[in-house]
């Protein structure tokens, strides 16, 4: 498994690699525990924004249980499977702030459709087909 | 001849962290992602392309939704099953979000297992994630004949808003496509896994690069973001 420019993955071709801590090498290496209890979490979380549907919570609470429980699980899911905790910062907000800009075309579309409701409910009224 | 045994260790070197880390890693005139290979880093540009896709279904959804004066058609109500006698709301939705998140599970320790050179466990554990997601794409299927069995069209739909149906099918249409192509790709690299191609570094078809089994993590970047975008599509879609 000699190969000079790989110089990194060489950490994970050594057989002792299994026992190493997590760190900022190339090869993840961490505890099956840690998938396993990320896991979990991931279904209790999905089982909570289950309930909030299967007991009808309605208004505000609804809404930002759905979104807590939501930007949990896709926390985990980022940090955790797909290693983006241990990558070095650079990486991470090259790929995570621009999703975040995103916001921004929401408050465009936001104000964009409620101007659309207001002109159909004005010059169309509110029945169906409006 | 120092600067270039310099060169040669750069990655063992310590890096500075925080801010001042980024300000150096991407003004270091070598690579920016200095912990990340250029198949890692191309499958993490995209997946942010494919962000920003999921992003415009998402709000295009809601934004016809928040403009239609008909009424939404009510997502507890309309994926509801008729189970031993009564309707449990969104059941199946449910059951699909746990299926994607085992399979996110099973894959996340094929990618330790890989790591590890254990060909067995690593190509096992794939084939058992690739069943999940075919599992996921079978009752999305179910569901689909379901809605089209009760009348949902593109162009309306018997409970409201005939936006529904063109939502729907565009956005969960496209993340099933997402993870129909998701698991042919976990079956190609866990036939190479199993015949020991990233032992021998056999060069790749379409690259001609040595095969690692890296390889594995980046599939599973894949995987795991095809089950991010059902998180946001099960909060915005199905519960909101």
């Amino acid at each position: 498994m000699a190969h000079a420019t790989a110089h990194a993955t060489a950490h994970a071709a050594e057989p002792g690699a299994t026992t190493r801590a997590a760190g900022h090498e190339e090869g993840q290496q961490h505890p099956i525990k840690l998938y396993l209890v990320v896991w979990g979490w991931l279904f209790v979380l999905s089982t909570f924004s289950y309930l909030v549907d299967y007991f009808h919570l309605h208004g505000l609470l609804r809404w930002g249980l759905i979104l807590l429980f939501m930007m949990l699980k896709a926390g985990l899911i980022v940090a955790f499977f797909m290693h983006m905790k241990w990558e070095r910062l650079a990486l991470t907000y090259a790929i995570l702030l621009p999703p975040i800009l995103v916001l921004v075309f929401v408050a465009i579309m936001a104000s964009e459709s409620h101007y659309t409701l207001f002109t159909r409910l004005n010059f169309f009224g509110a029945g169906p087909g409006g | 001849m120092a600067e270039t045994a310099l060169t040669q260790t750069g990655g063992t070197l310590a890096r500075p962290e925080g801010w001042r880390g980024i300000a150096a890693d991407w003004a270091s005139d070598q690579r920016s992602f200095k912990t990340a290979s250029w198949g890692k880093t191309m499958m993490w540009i995209f997946l942010l392309s494919d962000t920003f896709i999921f992003s415009c279904f998402l709000l295009s959804y809601m934004t016809v939704r928040s403009s239609t004066t008909v009424p939404w058609p009510n997502p507890s109500e309309v994926f509801s099953l008729h189970i031993g006698g009564q309707d449990i709301p969104l059941i199946l939705i449910a059951i699909m979000t746990f299926v994607l998140i085992s399979s996110s599970g099973t894959m996340a320790m094929a990618v330790n297992y890989g790591y590890r050179r254990d060909r067995f466990k690593t190509a096992v554990l794939m084939l058992v994630t690739a069943a999940f997601g075919a599992t996921f794409v079978g009752m999305q299927a179910f569901e689909w004949t379901k809605l089209i069995m009760e009348g949902v069209r593109p162009w309306g739909n018997p409970w409201g808003a005939p936006q529904f149906g063109s939502t729907f099918f565009m956005i969960t249409g496209f993340h099933g496509t997402h993870v129909s192509i998701g698991v042919i790709f976990l079956i190609i690299i866990a036939r190479k896994v199993w015949r020991g191609d990233f032992d021998v570094e056999k060069k790749g078809f379409f690259t001609s690069r040595k095969g690692r089994y890296e390889i594995v993590e980046i599939t599973g970047l894949y995987w795991h973001f095809v089950d991010l975008v059902w998180v946001f599509i099960f909060a915005f879609f199905y519960l909101w």
